[in-house]
C-alpha cells in the first residue's frame, strides 16, 4: 500500500488532483461546525449581491440565499450522489461481467447482447428516459446516472474476466473442489478488483457531471434543496447582468472533475501492472553506454567481445547481466554459449548490436569489435547500417519477432530494402530465392502467407531467412530451437549448419542444450552469473569438463540412452545478479569449495583453447 | 486393479456451424486411445506440440468433458459430479507453475484450499498437513506468508506439487512439470517427484515432449502423434528398438551429445490439417515405409514383441 501512494505522489499531477480532492471533501465534511447561514433562507432584499459584500464572501443568488453556504451544502449532495452512483454502477456492472466472463458460451451471450441493448441508446436519452418514467427527484436521477453506466463495468470487467478464466490457476481451484460462487469471490473478484478501482476512479468525475446535467434540466434536485447542477440551472437566466451566480458552482464543478480524473489517472498508472514497471517510457534506440576505465584493444577476430559489462539499473539495484566477458568467433564458425536462464547469455548476445532496452539497460565497459571497429558506443547511424548488414539475429519465438499484419514476403523485402536500394520486384524475387535457402516448399506461394499460417518450424525458417536477407557475416541465434518440436529442430540445426558452411558464417548459438551444443559447435563457452566460467573445443569442454559447474551440470542433464535414474541434481539456486557473492559466484553450491573461492577475483585461466575460471579445476587445461 | 484405465477415450472439438451449408466435423484433438496405468506405475505420455497430450491430460482430471469413451479410475467410472470426492482420487501438477498459483493470494492460503475443500480439515490439523507437505517437498515454513511472485520457477513448482499432494489423491497427472525450468531446477524436481512417489505410493502419468526426460522417469511409455497412439513400450527399450517408424524419427531426432548432426526427416515435414484429416495412418505422409494400405486404412494397435504394441501396417523389425 505504502508503495502504491508512494507511486501515485511520484506524479505531481494526480498529487495536485489529490490535495485539491482532499481540500472540497474536507470542506464539505465540516458543514456542520462551520458558521455557515442558511442555504435554503431567501431574503429577496438582498439578491445578487456581488461577492466579497458583508455577510456574503461570495454574494447572493436570485433569492438573496447565501452563495457560500448553497456552494458547500449542493458540493456535498453532488459529491455524494455521483459516488454513489459510480459505487452502484460498478457492483452491478462488475457482478455482470464477471459472471458473463466467467461462464462464457451462453450465458456471456445473452449478457452480452443485453448490455449492448442498452448501450445502443443514446446515452443521455437513456438517462432522460429513466427519470421521465420515474418521476423527477435526486434518488432517480441517481439511478438513471448508475443504470447507464452498468455497461461500461460489465464490458470492461468481462474483458479482464475471460482472459482470467483461462489461467491455469482457476483450473487448479476447481480441482481444489472449489464450486463456481467460490472461485468468482476468492479467486477471481480480488484478480479484477484493481480494474474495477481504476475504472470506478476515472468515472466517478464524469456520473458527477452527468449528475449535474440532469439537476440542471430541473430533473434532479428539486428546490429549494441545492445541488451544483441545480445551482446552474437557477443561475442561467442572470447569467449575463449577473455572472457570479453562474461562475461560482461551474468553478467547483471544474475543480471537482478535473481533480477526480487527475487523481484518477495517477490511479490507474500506479496500479497498472504494465505501467508500474516503466513501460510508458520509450526505450532508446541503442543501448545506453557509460563506460568507464580502458576500453579493450582491438583483435583480428571477425567479431570479438572484450571485456563486456552489462548491467540494468532498476531504482536502487544494480543488477550485473553481464559482468566482464570476452568472446571471439572466426569465419565459418561456431561458437556454442551455453547457461541457463538468468547466466547473461541473451544480454550478452543483445550488447553486440546496442539492443538491450535503455533505460534500465547501460553498458559499463568492454567493447565489441566487428572487422576491427569497435561498435559500442558507436553513434546510432553506424550501428542500424550494421545491424541485419553485418551480424543478423534469430530470436527464440519468431511468432513474436515476426510482424502479424504483413505477409513474410513483404517484411522480408522491407528488411533487404532498408539497407539495398533495389525494386521491390526484385525484392520479392530475392525473397522467394531466401524462402527456397531456408528450404520452405512451395516457395513462391508462402512467400504471401501471414505468419500465423505457417507452423512453428516454418516460421522459424522465415526468421532464419530474415537474418540471411542483407547476407551478414555474423549471426546471433538465441536458443532458435527451445520452443520447437524435436523433429523440427533437427532440420533447422542442420539447416543453420549447411549454411554456414555454405557461405562462411559466423553463428554465435545461444541455448542451454548440451546435445544441440554438441551436434552444431565447433566451440563452447559455459556462463554463469553473467561470466564465462569456461571455455574450450566443443568435445574436449563435453568430454572432460574443467569446472565443477559444468560437469555437475551435464551430469544433472537426462540423455537419451541412459535409462531410468537418479539425477544427479545441483542443489540450491544460481545467485541473484544484484547480489553476487565475493569470488566464484558459485562456490555456494560447490562441494569443492574452499575458503579461496569465497574472497577475491578468480581469473580464466588455461592455455588456449582452453579455459577454466575456477581454483580447483577438475582438469588441468 | 489398475489405477486409471482408459477406453476408447476421444475428444473432438467442435466447430462453429457456418452461417451457410452443413456444419463441420470438427477438430479431433484426441482420437479413441486406450491404455491403463497400473498402481504405483509412472507411465510417460511423449508427443509432439499438437498431439493432444494436453487434452487427454485434461480429460483425466475431469477439467474437460470426453467426448466418447470411458475413464475408469480404481476401478470406478469418473465421476466429476461431487469435486470433494473427485479431486481425493487425481490431481494434476500444471506445466507453467507461475501462473497455475493466483498471484493475489498467499501460498498458505494455496495450499488451504484443497485441505478445506477436499477434506473438511480443522485450522490446526491443516496448519499441521501444510507442514508435513512442505517438509515433504524441502520447502520452508516461512513461505507460505508469501506471495506466488516472490519465488523461482523451481520453488513454484514445487509449491505446485505440494498443493496436489494436499489433496492426497493416488495419482497425479503430471503435464511438463519440468519444461519451464532450468536444467539444474529440473533436475531437483525430477528428483523430488520420484522421492515422494516411493514415499507416498502414488501412480504417475507424466506428459512431456522431452524424450530424455520421460526416459529417465518412467516404467511405460506412451507415444502419441495426432492425437492417437502409436506404440506403448518400455521405457528402457522402446527408443532404442521401436517399432513405429514415428518413434524412430522422435529418438533420431533427439539431440544427443556424440551423435553427429542428422536431419533425419527432407520430405513432408508437417503435420496433416487437423481440419482435413487425411484417411488412414495420420503419419503416412511423413513416414519412408508408407504403402497404398497405410494411405487407405487406419492401423490397430497391435502386441509386438514382448511388452510393446505398435500402431502400424510396416512395422521396424525388433
Amino acid at each position: 500500500m505504502s508503495a502504491f501512494l508512494r507511486l501515485l505522489f511520484r506524479n505531481r499531477l494526480a498529487a495536485l488532483g489529490a490535495v485539491v480532492l482532499a481540500v472540497i471533501v474536507i470542506l464539505v465534511l465540516i458543514i456542520p461546525v462551520l458558521p455557515l447561514q442558511n442555504p435554503d433562507a431567501t431574503a429577496t432584499a438582498n439578491r445578487f449581491q456581488k461577492p466579497f459584500s458583508a455577510g456574503h464572501p461570495l454574494g447572493t443568488d436570485h433569492l438573496g440565499r447565501d452563495l457560500l453556504s448553497r456552494l458547500l451544502h449542493g458540493t456535498r449532495l453532488s459529491l455524494a450522489v455521483g459516488i454513489a452512483a459510480a459505487i452502484i454502477a460498478a457492483t452491478i456492472g462488475s457482478a455482470i461481467g464477471i459472471v458473463a466472463g466467467y461462464f462464457g458460451g451462453r450465458t456471456d451471450n445473452v449478457i452480452m447482447r443485453l448490455v449492448d441493448m442498452l448501450m445502443a441508446f443514446p446515452y443521455i436519452l437513456l438517462a432522460l428516459a429513466i427519470v421521465a418514467a420515474l418521476g423527477p427527484g435526486l434518488m432517480n436521477a441517481l439511478i438513471a446516472v448508475a443504470a447507464v453506466n452498468v455497461p461500461f463495468f460489465a464490458r470492461n470487467i468481462r474483458g479482464i474476466t475471460v482472459g482470467l478464466a483461462g489461467r491455469e490457476f482457476i483450473d487448479a481451484a476447481r480441482l481444489a473442489g472449489m464450486g463456481h460462487t467460490r472461485i468468482i469471490l476468492t479467486e477471481l473478484l480480488p484478480n479484477v478488483l484493481p480494474v474495477i478501482v481504476i475504472a470506478m476512479s476515472t468515472t466517478v468525475g464524469w456520473m458527477i457531471l452527468e449528475t449535474a446535467g440532469l439537476s440542471f434540466l430541473g430533473l434532479g434536485s428539486q428546490p429549494p434543496q441545492a445541488d451544483l447542477g441545480s445551482m446552474l440551472g437557477e443561475a442561467r437566466s442572470a447569467m449575463i447582468s449577473h455572472p457570479h451566480t453562474s461562475i461560482v458552482p461551474g468553478i467547483m464543478i471544474f475543480l471537482i472533475v478535473m481533480s477526480i480524473n487527475l487523481l484518477g489517472d495517477g490511479v490507474r498508472d500506479a496500479l497498472d501492472p504494465r505501467l508500474r514497471s516503466g513501460a510508458l517510457s520509450r526505450p532508446r534506440a541503442t543501448t545506453l553506454v557509460r563506460r568507464s576505465g580502458d576500453i579493450p584493444a582491438p583483435t583480428d577476430d571477425l567479431l570479438a567481445i572484450r571485456d563486456l559489462q552489462t548491467q540494468f539499473h532498476v531504482g536502487r539495484h544494480i543488477y550485473r547481466a553481464v559482468g566482464g566477458v570476452s568472446l571471439a568467433v572466426r569465419p565459418g564458425e561456431c561458437l556454442g554459449v551455453i547457461g541457463e536462464s538468468g547466466s547473461g547469455k541473451s544480454v550478452t548476445a543483445l550488447s553486440v548490436m546496442g539492443l538491450v532496452a535503455s533505460p534500465p539497460g547501460v553498458i559499463t565497459g568492454g567493447a565489441v569489435y566487428f572487422r576491427g571497429q569497435d561498435l559500442i558506443g558507436a553513434p546510432y547511424e553506424t550501428l542500424r547500417q550494421k545491424r541485419g548488414d553485418s551480424v543478423a539475429y534469430i530470436f527464440q519465438d519468431p511468432l513474436s519477432t515476426l510482424h502479424p499484419l504483413y505477409r513474410i514476403g513483404q517484411q522480408l523485402a522491407e528488411a533487404i530494402r532498408s539497407h539495398h536500394g533495389i525494386s521491390r520486384a526484385e525484392a520479392h524475387r530475392r525473397a522467394v530465392q531466401l524462402l527456397k535457402d531456408v528450404r520452405i516448399p512451395n516457395a513462391e506461394s508462402r512467400v504471401n502467407d501471414y505468419p500465423h499460417e505457417m507452423s512453428g518450424g516454418m516460421r522459424q525458417r522465415v526468421g532464419i531467412a530474415m537474418a540471411l536477407a542483407n547476407e551478414p557475416d555474423v549471426i546471433i541465434a538465441d536458443e532458435p530451437t527451445t520452443a520447437l518440436d524435436v523433429t523440427v529442430q533437427a532440420q533447422i540445426l542442420s539447416l543453420l549448419d549447411d549454411l554456414r558452411r555454405e557461405r562462411g558464417l559466423a553463428i554465435v548459438f545461444i541455448t542451454h542444450d548440451f546435445g544441440v551444443v554438441a551436434q552444431l559447435c565447433d566451440r563452447v563457452a559455459v556462463m554463469y552469473a553473467g561470466r564465462i566460467v569456461e571455455e574450450g573445443p566443443t568435445a574436449a569442454v563435453l568430454d572432460a569438463p574443467a569446472h565443477p559447474y559444468t560437469r555437475r551440470l551435464i551430469a544433472c542433464v537426462p540423455e537419451l540412452g541412459g535409462g531410468r535414474r537418479e539425477l544427479a541434481a545441483i542443489p540450491g539456486l544460481p545467485p541473484m545478479v544484484d547480489a553476487l557473492p565475493p569470488g566464484c559466484a558459485f562456490a555456494p553450491r560447490c562441494d569443492k569449495a574452499q575458503d579461496s573461492c569465497r574472497s577475491g577475483e578468480i581469473a580464466l585461466t588455461g592455455t588456449a583453447p582452453r579455459a577454466v575460471r575456477c581454483l580447483y579445476p577438475e582438469e588441468a587445461v | 486393479m489398475p489405477a486409471l484405465k482408459v477406453d476408447g477415450l476421444a475428444k473432438t472439438f467442435p466447430l462453429k456451424k457456418p452461417l451457410f451449408g452443413p456444419a463441420r466435423p470438427g477438430v479431433r484433438a484426441v482420437r479413441p486411445v486406450s491404455f491403463q496405468v497400473e498402481t504405483g506405475e509412472t507411465l510417460g505420455v511423449v508427443g509432439e506440440s499438437g498431439c493432444g497430450k494436453s487434452t487427454l491430460a485434461r480429460m483425466l482430471v475431469g477439467l474437460l468433458e470426453p467426448s466418447e469413451g470411458t475413464i475408469e479410475i480404481a476401478g470406478k467410472a469418473q465421476d466429476t459430479a461431487d469435486p470433494a470426492a473427485f479431486g481425493k482420487l487425481i490431481q494434476y501438477v500444471f506445466q507453467d507453475p507461475n501462473s497455475s498459483l493466483n498471484p493475489r493470494k498467499t501460498i498458505r492460503q494455496v495450499m488451504e484450499a484443497p485441505l478445506k475443500r477436499l477434506h473438511a480439515m480443522s485450522g490446526p490439523d491443516r496448519d499441521r498437513r501444510i507442514s508435513e507437505i512442505f517438509a515433504s517437498v524441502n520447502l520452508r515454513d516461512e513461505f507460505l506468508g508469501r506471495y506466488p511472485h516472490e519465488f523461482s520457477g523451481g520453488q513454484a513448482q514445487r509449491i505446485g506439487i505440494a498443493r496436489a499432494l494436499a489433496a492426497d489423491p493416488r495419482i497425479i497427472v503430471l503435464d511438463e512439470p519440468v519444461s519451464a525450468l532450468d536444467v539444474s531446477v529440473q533436475a531437483q524436481v525430477l528428483n523430488l517427484l520420484a522421492d515422494l512417489k516411493s514415499r507416498f505410493g502414488l501412480t504417475y502419468l507424466f506428459i512431456t515432449h522431452d524424450l530424455a526426460v520421460v526416459e529417465a522417469v518412467s516404467d511405460r511409455i506412451v507415444v502419441l502423434y495426432f492425437g492417437a497412439v502409436v506404440e506403448i513400450g518400455k521405457a528402457e527399450s522402446i527408443f532404442a528398438n521401436p517399432r513405429h517408424p514415428y518413434t524412430k524419427l522422435l529418438a533420431d531426432s533427439a539431440p544427443v551429445v556424440g551423435r553427429p548432426l542428422t536431419a533425419p526427416e527432407q520430405k513432408g515435414t508437417e503435420l496433416p490439417d487437423p481440419l482435413n484429416p487425411p484417411p488412414g495412418c495420420a503419419f503416412a505422409g511423413r513416414c519412408p515405409r508408407a504403402t497404398d494400405l497405410c494411405r487407405v486404412q487406419d492401423p490397430d494397435l497391435k502386441p509386438m514383441g514382448e511388452d510393446q504394441l505398435a500402431a502400424c501396417h510396416h512395422p521396424l523389425e525388433g
